[in-house]
């Protein structure tokens, strides 16, 4: 069993839901996310994606977009990202995994990708432009492997194609909640419920709910049907604030933050 | 899938696949979000041309509207000035809107009507593409928004000015190096948002399948063309056929209809900037490796962590740092010879054909003009080159005086 699918059995077994929290790798700077990650982790993560900042990103809004840009123009390499993680997934109780482009993992080569974010203490791979269609071979690198492959059901995904795509992920499903780019959102599309539950029935591999999330009251409707929420951007536009606050103090209103919305999940 | 290597050396006009694949190039590679839209745009595709009255309109549109067939016109004072083969022009330049973008827009514009959408997205580079788009929607009755980067706003004024005249909202966009292709990432980011009531038309032979197809298939009247032409003057096809390489769709649309005539040598020209230095070009298929960009395989300009390579040219159309994946093919196959044009070679190749022939060429074409002249000097005056002459240059004409000032 993954260290993934060992989170999701537990919470399973202690009917709580996973809290998933996103950061991008290098913005500010390395030594801030690996402070980050560890303090989510610690505050309840469940599990936490290192965004790996690219530089043509097509699924994410202005906020994560802008911090990759911010990430690229300090010339953050995915090496000395790798290395960070090396330092701090040993500090985590909560199992980390990378949101990467299949750009990056293709330069770097499949194999070699998985190998080195394997050594690095990494548990999985959330690929956003990698399509059930063309993820055959690295789908089976990462099973040879027991790196998870976390892929992507949309609003536009057809009942039969979810199906296919629910085959082939491990770790959990991230439900990408509208039809759009990354970002905070107020009001989430009225069909949402109704289409996770449906593919909650079709699936024993855990659900989790991402784009647009970041409030209690969100959270509160989603947790009947999915069994994880995933907020980025919310974290990401705090992480943006630092400078104008100190590291510490941003931090540490992230691991608030996080708090309170675990406490919605599971209250 | 089909590694490059297999297909070495057997080129052939039956690419893509069901998948999209060029060989190993092309695919998709996109948000899962915008699967179904690519999906339904290959199937409402695949009806279109199989479907006659959809092509007769095409047909008379491109014929009445357009203007086609585009001229043949023998340069001869540019031929003499070069001293070796005879220079053929394909004046896609005289085309309604001034480039051969717009075979591309009318098509996918009746397309998006086919598919019962409602709004058009399109980005830009040069601005051609950007009117040309407009001007269809224009025609159709289509609302249009155009991305187009803030560098690109400043060297393409002009054009600019006639896709707001014909009812198009242009976009500025401030990310990245703002230019084309920051102008595509924010197109398609508009596109995983409104895929249900719009169509993206795309601009080059580049992007997820089944766009590449689509876009070469349209331009594809350029090559088809330029054969018939060239029988009817010459009793034969020409020696030599060239154009220039910015995604690519000038070039796909002419090389297309002559890949299975081997003995047609063609000849793809990148943009090689100031230098053949990272940063200082845009010739992926000269300096590049194959590597995912906008959505499909192929050569890129990256760096070695995957991360896409500042690029520059002269000409906002060709500065763009990927390529249309079956130009990845054709590489790797050796059907296509591809080279490079200098910034400074391609504003002489501009001044040639204007004080020769009575021409101004868009920026862009001045790079295959350039090229053209070199391949034909090497060969001998009963032998033909065919240049495809892609655009005008009045759209140029405030960058070139510029250009030509910071020269002196
Ligand atoms: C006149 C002209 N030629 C060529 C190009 C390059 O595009 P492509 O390589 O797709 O033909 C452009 C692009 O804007 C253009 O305006």
């Amino acid at each position: 069993m993954s260290s993934i699918d060992q989170v999701f059995a537990d919470l399973r077994a202690q009917n709580r839901k996973a809290f998933i929290p996103f950061v991008t790798a290098g913005d500010p700077s390395l030594d801030v996310t690996s402070a980050a990650l560890k303090e989510l982790s610690k505050r309840g993560g469940s599990v936490c994606e290192l965004g790996i900042p690219y530089s043509d990103p097509i699924a994410d809004g202005p906020v994560i977009q802008a911090s990759y840009t911010r990430a690229l123009q300090r010339k953050i390499k995915l090496s000395q990202i790798l290395e960070m993680a090396g330092k701090t997934t040993p500090e985590m109780s909560a199992p980390l995994v990378t949101m990467v482009s299949y750009a990056i993992i293709h330069r770097h080569g499949t194999e070699q990708y998985i190998q080195d974010a394997k050594a690095a203490g990494i548990a999985g791979a959330i690929v956003p432009d990698l399509l059930v269609e063309e993820s055959g071979d690295f789908a089976k690198i990462c099973q040879a492997n027991d790196f998870s492959l976390i892929q992507l059901v949309t609003p536009t995904t057809s009942r039969e194609r979810a199906m296919r795509i629910a085959e082939t992920s491990t770790g959990f499903i991230y439900y990408v909640s509208v039809a759009g780019i990354t970002g905070e959102r107020t009001q989430l599309p009225p069909d949402l419920l109704d289409n996770v539950s449906w593919l909650r029935s079709q699936t024993k591999v855990p659900i989790c709910i991402g784009f647009g999330i970041s409030q209690p009251e969100h959270v509160r409707t989603l947790k009947k049907v999915a069994d994880g929420v995933i907020v980025g951007s919310a974290i990401v536009r705090r992480m943006g604030e630092i400078g104008e606050k100190s590291e510490e103090q941003v931090i540490d209103e992230i691991g608030d933050y996080a708090e309170t919305l675990i406490e919605a999940l599971n209250e | 899938m089909n590694p490059a290597s297999e297909s070495v050396g057997t080129a052939s006009a039956n690419v893509p696949d069901a998948t999209g694949r060029y060989g190993a190039f092309g695919g998709r590679y996109v948000p899962e979000t915008l699967t179904r839209a690519l999906d339904q745009l290959a199937v409402e595709y695949a009806k279109a041309k199989a479907d006659p009255a959809f092509q007769a309109e095409l047909d008379q549109l491109l014929q009445d509207f357009v203007g086609r067939p585009s001229p043949f016109y023998h340069a001869k004072r540019l031929s003499e000035k070069c001293g070796g083969a005879q220079i053929w022009l394909k004046r896609e330049d005289v085309n309604h809107t001034g480039a051969h973008k717009i075979n591309n827009t009318l098509g996918q514009a009746l397309l998006t009507l086919r598919m019962g959408k409602q709004r058009v997205i399109a980005e830009t580079g040069a601005g051609q593409h950007g009117v040309a788009t407009a001007t269809a929607c224009a025609h159709f009755g289509i609302p249009c928004v155009v991305y187009m980067g803030e560098e690109d706003i400043r060297r393409q004024a002009p054009n600019v000015f006639s896709m707001k005249l014909l009812g198009a909202e242009v976009r500025p966009v401030t990310t990245g190096s703002r230019t084309l292709r920051d102008a595509i990432n924010e197109a398609m980011r508009d596109w995983m948002s409104s895929v249900d009531t719009t169509h993206y038309i795309l601009g080059s032979v580049v992007g997820p399948h089944p766009f590449p197809q689509i876009v070469r298939d349209f331009q594809s009247v350029i090559g088809s063309e330029a054969r018939v032409q060239s029988l009817a003057r010459f009793g034969r096809l020409p020696d030599s056929v060239v154009a220039c390489v910015g995604g690519g769709s000038n070039a796909a649309g002419m090389f297309y209809p002559f890949i299975e005539d081997k003995e047609v040598e063609l000849v793809g020209v990148e943009a090689g900037g100031r230098s053949d230095g990272a940063g200082d070009h845009a010739s992926p298929l000269t300096f590049g490796s194959p590597g995912v960009l906008h959505g499909s395989y192929s050569y890129v300009m990256q760096d070695d962590d995957g991360q896409t390579c500042d690029v520059h040219s002269i000409s906002a159309g060709l500065d763009y740092p990927g390529v249309g994946p079956e130009h990845s093919y054709w590489k790797d196959t050796g059907r296509v010879r591809y080279t490079d044009c200098k910034d400074n070679a391609a504003l002489d190749a501009f001044d040639a054909l204007a004080s020769c022939e009575g021409i101004l060429p868009a920026l862009e074409s001045s790079h295959a003009i350039a090229a053209g002249m070199k391949v034909a000097a090497e060969k001998s005056s009963d032998q033909i080159v065919v240049i495809c002459l892609s655009g005008r240059g009045d759209k140029d004409a405030a960058e070139i005086a510029r250009l030509k000032e910071e020269r002196k």
